[in-house]
């Protein structure tokens, strides 16, 4: 064969692709290359195999294919001579990794290599299956390694003990095999050998927990005279770096001294004086006495060390502290973060030194340093240190801020042990950096602000001034949108003023221009904007003079592009046009948010929580949401959200609860258009989450008593004894003409409701021929001095009933029982037999203008309706 | 232990890569596009070490090359950075007061090189005399068999 046919030199080659201007250029070099190389293999020339493979290195190199050339590695590996050996065995290792099946073809070359003449080659072999063997190649060449590992070469030796590392590493159970020749590599004088058997024990002690304490009883001695001899060796050319010798050695008998000390107060006993002399003697003005110092100090806080070995350590960590050279730096706070669990007490006393690191123009070193102040927080200093930081969040770079942000947030969480600075902090960090703070934070804000009842008007108050500075923070203008939904009314009217607090004027048509401003801002996103349009709907019943512009508004938004709003602001109008008489109750505050719930579920941190939380919010007014399943629910349907609270999404059967509350809404409604009966200006939704409260399988997680003590209601009434009722009955019966005009009653009369105000008595009637429907005759008598107007009871039954208000016979109840109100409610049974009546009632009434409410439950009902 | 060795020349060109933990050649090409793209826009003055997906990246620049070294979170980062310049220092005399050129045109001398200093991740050998002895032993045989392999085409062509 022509031997100038086989293409370029590699030296050609590479010049050819250097010269290349594109990459399309360089890619038509390395095909025709490619395309030489594949006809030579093909033609099995033998003369360039070996240049042909340092080629495809290369190419490789460059990122491209060269699987082709895979072969041709193990041919050269396996012919005879050392040059062709050194290439192959350097394409084997370059070429491929140990999951390509390829390589167990080599397994065979590989043993017999390992069992050579040449020591050379054995170490070719041996550095090759150090390198990339794989759990197979390494239990099938075993045996040859650690054969290799007592021979008198000390290039041979230090070289097995090294590809035994990886031997144990890829099978552990062969490390007891290693142990005995391992610990004889520490008695030799070479210190590649040391170094690599000492790092091959260091790797058993990982592995294998008896290997410890064989290493533990045996060459700690040697160990320690191993560090001794290097620490106070003489100068010696062959190993001096920076006027050390050998800090590589000094480095790995530390480690292994770490793996043996550890947990063992004796043997960490035997260590004192060395690391005590390490640690105090050696240079630290060069990068290699630092690396030494550090492995030190590592090495002192991993084992049982004496009190004044670890002052020593901590002292040198601050020297480090305190070091110019960044790198230093760096790794004092890695080592600190350690310390403390060790000594926190200590690590605090610098605590001032590593803030000043998380203000660093180095992103690693700010990184590190921000990880160790969270870890340095407790409760006596969360205040000052929460205060450096958010100062400092006003200056540090972009893309730090996330990560500063959510350390602050989480220390503000942790810490805070009043509300009032928990809020404030917030909301600094808010203004700050609102766009980095992640949902789960600010909703755990509205969580906290809706639990504190005398801080409401002075967070909307600060929110409001926040807003005007730093109206493009997301998640601050999603809080002020909220609150000011929520807590208008205290803005404008400077409700709850603390003393701190500045005066602050803010009229009606302010707190508008603030919600229309995130509606329409061209930064805002839906969800902010969406939040913006409940809001309006909310002021818009609290502030009536504005309540025109809002309307303007809402229309507007009728035609919006984005479908959420569009139909959001559809529903709304609606609402503001054909039943204005609900929507005061529609859009009532929030009940108060269960603060330990949102927390248990926060804890889980699952996303469907945070989605829980913002439909629950966005449902205020009953609009469509989009839910974890993909369902886009109907206005009615997203009260159930309320209860979802703490209960399961999943567990929700959509239609069922939109059912329910067709029902419910249905009673209301045909009630108002039919009879002209006026609803009550408040409380609609509380009812009908009542409702929803009362034994349904929907919502058995919230228990009737939460929700009614949560709004401040009444408790619901205990069934009086029977007894007393025919009593009462008695008594009553006279003054009220319609009942007594009955007679006969089949069951007995009841008094359904009895407050120091107000009582009411229920009786009934039963058509013999429809068992399931009930005919309650309801009387009402006003026990107090004042006489009550604008009198409006409400019921509301659980979902197998069905229910019918006749109108009442007035509006207006006497004061002192000198006067009733009677009414009919007509129920229908579903489940007559099986189970009893229940109702929720509500009763709605003036004094003096002044609006007044009671309610409760009847489940004293007689048996049998 | 370290994971990978790379040389990124300051235009992202990669001049050597050592895999001692198993890296597809995918995932090669990813780890090498994102350190190209992380460590040479990194300051001067600032720390040699980046932390990177749970690992953190040693760095050291000698003119246009950027040497990067992966390790495990817990390792001693200060010990690698003079690994490196071990490694530098004995190419320097291999080579002569070595430049990127020597590394490019030369590149399986310098991973010979690396191969007995690292293996398996883990240094093998702190004299460099020793490391030279043993390159240059190696080396002997294959000259020996290159001057051969000329001298027979020398004859061969002076034949034709």
């Amino acid at each position: 064969m022509n031997p100038f046919s086989s293409g370029t030199r590699l030296r050609d080659m590479i010049r050819a692709i250097r010269a290349c201007k594109t990459a399309a250029e360089e890619r038509a070099v390395v095909r025709k290359e490619c395309a030489a190389i594949r006809s030579a293999i093909s033609e099995h020339d033998q003369d360039y195999r070996h240049r042909n493979i340092a080629k495809l290195m290369f190419i490789h190199m460059l990122g491209y294919p060269t699987h082709f050339g895979q072969m041709e590695c193990l041919k050269l590996i396996a012919s005879a001579g050392f040059p062709e050996k050194r290439i192959g065995y350097l394409g084997l290792m370059l070429l491929l990794d140990e999951r390509q099946e390829v390589l167990m073809l080599v397994t065979n070359s590989l043993k017999q290599d390992l069992n050579h003449t040449n020591q050379y080659i054995v170490g070719l072999a041996l550095c090759a299956l150090g390198n990339i063997c794989s759990a197979e190649m390494a239990s099938d060449l075993a045996a040859e390694v650690e054969r290799l590992l007592l021979t008198k070469d000390p290039n041979i030796k230090k070289k097995a003990a090294l590809c035994s590392i990886r031997i144990i590493r890829k099978v552990p159970d062969l490390a007891e095999n290693f142990l005995s020749p391992a610990a004889s590599l520490l008695k030799e004088k070479h210190h590649g050998v040391l170094i690599a058997g000492i790092q091959l024990c260091t790797d058993l002690c990982k592995v294998s927990a008896d290997a410890n304490k064989h290493l533990r009883k045996n060459c700690t001695e040697g160990l320690i005279r191993i560090l001794k001899d290097v620490s106070n060796s003489s100068y010696a050319p062959e190993y001096d770096i920076a006027g050390i010798t050998d800090p590589f050695l000094h480095i790995r008998v530390l480690r292994l001294m770490r793996m043996l000390g550890q947990g063992d107060a004796d043997t960490s006993e035997y260590m004192n004086d060395i690391l005590a002399q390490i640690a105090s003697k050696t240079e630290s003005n060069k990068n290699a006495g630092n690396a030494i110092l550090y492995e030190c100090v590592e090495t002192i806080m991993g084992i049982e060390a004496t009190s004044g070995l670890r002052v020593l350590a901590i002292n040198i960590l601050g020297r480090f502290l305190s070091n110019r050279d960044n790198n230093i730096r760096y790794v004092a706070l890695n080592m600190l973060m350690k310390a403390i669990a060790v000594d926190s007490q200590a690590v605090q006393r610098h605590r001032t030194t590593i803030l000043e690191c998380v203000k660093d123009s180095d992103a690693s070193i700010r990184k590190r340093a921000l990880e160790l102040v969270f870890l340095l927080v407790n409760d006596t200093n969360a205040k000052p240190l929460t205060k450096e930081l958010i100062d400092y969040l006003e200056v540090s770079d972009q893309d730090f801020k996330g990560d500063l942000t959510a350390k602050i947030c989480s220390i503000i969480e942790k810490f805070s042990q009043e509300k009032k600075w928990y809020i404030d902090q917030m909301l600094k960090v808010l203004s700050l950096a609102g766009s980095y703070v992640k949902d789960d934070v600010w909703h755990a804000l509205i969580v906290a602000i809706s639990n504190a009842p005398d801080l409401q008007g002075y967070s909307v108050r600060s929110l409001y001034k926040a807003f005007r500075t730093s109206f493009e923070q997301v998640s601050l203008v999603r809080v002020v949108v909220w609150c000011i939904g929520e807590y208008g009314e205290m803005l404008v009217g400077n409700v709850g003023v603390l003393e701190v607090e500045e005066p602050l004027t803010v009229t009606e048509s302010d707190t508008v221009d603030v919600l229309e401003a995130c509606l329409t801002g061209h930064s805002a996103d839906i969800t902010t904007r969406s939040m913006s349009l409940i809001a309006l709907l909310k002021l818009s019943s609290r502030f009536p003079p504005t309540s025109e512009r809002i309307k303007e508004i809402i229309t507007e938004h009728k035609g919006s592009i984005v479908l959420e709003l569009q139909q959001r602001a559809i529903e709304f109008n609606s609402i503001i046009q054909r039943h204005d008489n609900i929507k005061s109750s529609l859009v009532e505050r929030m009940p108060v948010l269960d603060e330990s719930a949102y927390m248990v579920k926060k804890a889980n941190s699952s996303q469907e929580n945070i989605v829980a939380v913002k439909s629950s919010q966005m449902s205020l007014a009953g609009t469509s949401v989009t839910l974890p399943n993909g369902v886009a629910k109907p206005p009615a349907a997203p009260l159930v959200d309320l209860l979802d609270l703490s209960s399961d999404d999943a567990l929700v059967p959509t239609s069922t609860s939109k059912d329910f509350l067709h029902d419910l809404l249905g009673i209301d409604l045909t009630n108002s258009s039919s009879s002209g009966f006026s609803i009550a200006p408040s409380g609609g939704t509380d009812i009908l989450m009542d409702l929803l409260s009362i034994g349904t399988p929907v919502q058995s997680d919230i228990s009737p008593e939460t929700v009614s003590s949560n709004q401040g209601f009444a408790p619901t009434t205990k069934p009086t004894p029977t007894t007393v009722q025919v009593l009462d009955l008695l008594d009553v019966l006279p003054s009220n003409g319609s009942v007594a005009g009955d007679q006969s009653p089949l069951y007995p009369s009841i008094t359904a409701f009895q407050s120091s105000t107000l009582k009411i008595m229920f009786s009934f009637k039963k058509h013999p021929e429809k068992p399931q429907v009930t005919e309650i005759h309801a009387t009402f008598m006003n026990l107090s001095s004042d006489s009550y107007t604008d009198f409006v009871f409400q019921a509301a039954v659980p979902k197998f009933i069905q229910l019918h208000l006749d109108p009442a016979s007035s509006n207006h109840l006497p004061a002192n029982g000198n006067g009733t109100i009677t009414q009919t409610v007509t129920v229908t049974n579903s489940q007559h037999g099986q189970k009893p009546l229940a109702m929720r009632i509500r009763m709605v009434y003036k004094v003096d203008n002044q609006e007044k409410l009671e309610q409760g439950q009847i489940n004293n009902f007689p048996p049998g309706l | 232990m370290i994971h990978f060795v790379i040389l990124i020349s300051r235009q992202g060109k990669v001049r050597l890569t050592k895999w001692y933990s198993p890296y597809q050649q995918k995932e090669r090409s990813t780890v090498i596009r994102e350190l190209s793209g992380l460590i040479p826009t990194r300051g001067p003055k600032l720390c040699n070490f980046v932390e990177w997906k749970g690992y953190k990246v040693v760095y050291r620049r000698y003119a246009s090359l950027y040497f990067c070294i992966c390790i495990d979170p817990d390792d001693n980062e200060l010990e690698i950075l003079e690994i490196i310049h071990h490694f530098v220092e004995i190419l320097d005399r291999y080579f002569g007061s070595v430049c990127e050129l020597d590394l490019i045109f030369n590149f399986h001398k310098a991973y010979y090189i690396l191969d007995e200093i690292l293996i398996a991740g883990e240094l093998q050998e702190s004299s460099k005399k020793t490391v030279a002895r043993l390159i240059a032993a190696q080396d002997s045989p294959v000259e020996t068999a290159k001057e051969e392999a000329s001298s027979i085409s020398n004859m061969m062509s002076q034949a034709m």
